[in-house]
């Protein structure tokens, strides 16, 4: 089998277990961890849109996270609106908030585009943390009246969640799939690899950076207003903090970024490491679960700066494409 | 005269995150790397005070000194056992590998000093100092006076010594310094080893005032960060008069306006002048 063949069949096989898991596993504490990976691996695979594909590194998405959580929550509050229509009004906000701050980020490069984003994050969360319509620091919380589907909040199972969580993450991945395939994917990659030659071919960088902020940051704020439904209490602590941003793009880091599977990979990766130290020394409360997780993102970042799917790659290199097109379809 | 008294205030605090960010706009400026783990260096300073301290009595000012050299010890050893590695790597790698150290050191310290707070409570130092109608506390003022001894130490080292300026070389263009015979490698590790020794100073100075917990390097970092951007990234007189000017705003923007939005204060004259002024205050462009 072909190397891409591979890929399709593991692909399917983690599309499979991913929907059986909860119906086979019923712990609860096992079915919440699995809807929080497959949450982290929807925010990483919006993450790498920007960051990923147009080498823009965000470190202050939980801005955009939180903007989906706050706008759907607000509009159930005040207007009785269902989430399933504040969510696609959480991501619009989001966007167009994004756009206001990508603009004049966008003039700054590397590490000062990276520095200028936390400035953001940190700011955004420091004013809804003084922001009473928004709830202050205490947060907004949604009623557990009114439930079922309509509502998007489940009291009895927590089984619709996941579902919806890996519904969001194949539209995420649909959308990264499209972009990829698309001009403006390639203009990304251009941007990231060769400013210079992109924008000397006529390419606007400004305009295609502000697409890709645009739809990252609208994705996110969708996995924002799955947050709120699943926890009904939303808080700048959770939905906005620099940590959460740092979280999103280390799933896409650790994975590979800027490739279409390689935030899932990593969510999968830092999900367990997370579990796993948590289990294994998390008990004593002594910090040895940081000292775990901090080590393999040295190591990880140190030895394998292209993420796990970088090292697959590199083990089993793609054989040669042969010299003439022979009747199959290429992958 | 309650304005002064605060715009004062703003100066001593604003000269000790002047210290922190000289030493990450030297690493920054000679390696072009951003240290995430900044902070941690600065929570080790504390610690080392605080043990200096607890087992031996001793205050803070005594063993500064000592802490200086200790964070430099740090500081080289974790370029020569780690940040070599990434000299020529990804920017990404490069973010992710000191935030993971970050994470690393704070694991570190809550596991074998535990994640309580502490404190140097009863330092050489105490009481307040009152001078033409203005008062203030004697260790913020004694802190303010080493950060600017520590930080002007640099500028000196920099300025007058020749490895100062074989430093200087270096950050300026890699190779050409490299063919005058200047050992990049021996630069990079002194970088790391005076800008955690920086870090290192700022935390021992700040120990009798300040809580002393793993954590505590992240409410400095940001501010170093916001110092560095504006000041001109690797520009160390630069992140020095950046450090005053943020100081003052943050003591001054909490006192007439409300303390809760000083960080928002603080934050959106950064992102002014970083759109304005691309390069910061004393930045090249």
């Amino acid at each position: 089998m072909s190397r891409a063949g591979v890929g399709r069949s593991v692909a399917l096989a983690a599309l499979v277990l991913a929907a059986v898991f909860p119906l086979v596993v019923t712990s609860a504490t096992w079915q919440n961890t699995a809807i929080l990976m497959l949450m982290l691996a929807q925010l990483g695979v919006a993450w790498n849109i920007l960051g990923g594909y147009a080498g823009q590194v965000s470190l202050g998405h939980a801005a955009f996270f939180g903007a989906g959580a706050y706008v759907s929550t607000l509009l159930a509050l005040r207007f009785g609106l269902t989430p399933w229509i504040g969510m696609f009004a959480g991501a619009a906000v989001s966007a167009a908030l994004s756009v206001i701050i990508g603009w004049p980020c966008f003039r700054l490069k590397g590490h000062y585009f990276a520095m200028a984003t936390i400035a953001v994050g940190e700011i955004v969360q420091a004013v809804v943390n003084g922001w009473d319509l928004l709830g202050g620091a205490v947060g907004l919380s949604l009623p557990l009246q009114q439930t079922g589907f309509w509502y998007m909040v489940f009291n009895r199972s927590k089984l619709p969640y996941h579902y919806i969580a890996l519904g969001l993450l194949l539209f995420a991945l649909a959308v990264n799939w499209l972009v990829t395939k698309s001009h403006v994917g390639y203009y990304l990659r251009a941007i990231k690899d060769e400013p210079d030659a992109a924008r000397s071919l006529g390419v606007s960088l400004t305009r295609y950076k502000l697409y890709a902020i645009a739809l990252s940051s609208g994705l996110a704020a969708m996995g924002g207003t799955l947050y709120a439904q699943k926890e009904l209490l939303i808080d700048p602590g959770s939905t906005l903090s620099t940590g959460l941003s740092i979280k999103m793009s280390l799933v896409a880091i650790m994975g590979g970024a800027g490739t279409l599977t390689g935030p899932v990979v990593g969510a999968v990766l830092l999900t367990m490491i997370e579990e796993l130290s948590r289990m294994g020394f998390g008990g004593t409360g002594r910090g040895t679960d940081m000292v775990v997780y901090g080590l393999l993102i040295v190591l990880v970042a140190v030895y394998q700066p292209s993420g796990i799917l970088g090292w697959v790659k590199q083990r089993f290199p793609a054989p040669a494409a042969p010299a003439a097109p022979t009747g199959g379809k290429a992958p | 005269m309650l304005l002064l008294q605060t715009i004062l205030s703003g100066v001593l605090i604003g000269l000790v995150y002047a210290l922190v960010a000289v030493g990450l706009t030297l690493i920054f400026g000679v390696m072009d790397i951003v240290n995430f783990a900044h902070g941690e260096f600065l929570m080790l300073g504390m610690y080392a005070s605080f043990w200096g301290f607890a087992l031996w009595k001793l205050d803070p000012l005594f063993t500064l000194p000592l802490t200086a050299l200790l964070l430099f010890g740090v500081g080289a050893g974790l370029y020569r056992l780690v940040i070599r590695r990434i000299t020529d790597a990804p920017m990404l790698s490069q973010i992710f590998t000191t935030f993971g150290l970050m994470i690393l050191f704070r694991g570190l310290a809550q596991y074998f000093w535990s994640p309580d707070f502490r404190s140097v409570d009863q330092g050489v130092l105490a009481g307040k100092i009152a001078f033409a109608g203005l008062q203030f506390g004697l260790p913020q003022v004694v802190a303010a006076l080493g950060a600017v001894a520590t930080s002007g130490a640099v500028w000196w080292f920099l300025r007058s010594t020749r490895l100062g300026a074989a430093l200087e070389a270096t950050a300026a263009d890699k190779e050409a310094a490299a063919l005058m015979g200047i050992d990049a490698q021996k630069m990079f590790a002194l970088a790391w080893g005076l800008g955690a020794a920086c870090a290192g100073v700022a935390g021992a100075l700040l120990s009798t005032t300040f809580p002393i917990f793993p954590e505590v390097g992240a409410n400095f970092i940001l501010f170093a960060f916001v110092l560095v951007a504006l000041g001109g990234f690797g520009s160390v007189a630069g992140a020095f008069w950046a450090g005053i000017l943020v100081g003052v705003v943050e003591v001054v923007g909490g006192f007439l306006w409300d303390p809760a939005y000083k960080l928002v204060l603080v934050l959106s004259l950064y992102l002014l002048v970083v759109w304005l002024r691309p390069q910061g205050l004393m930045g090249k462009a």
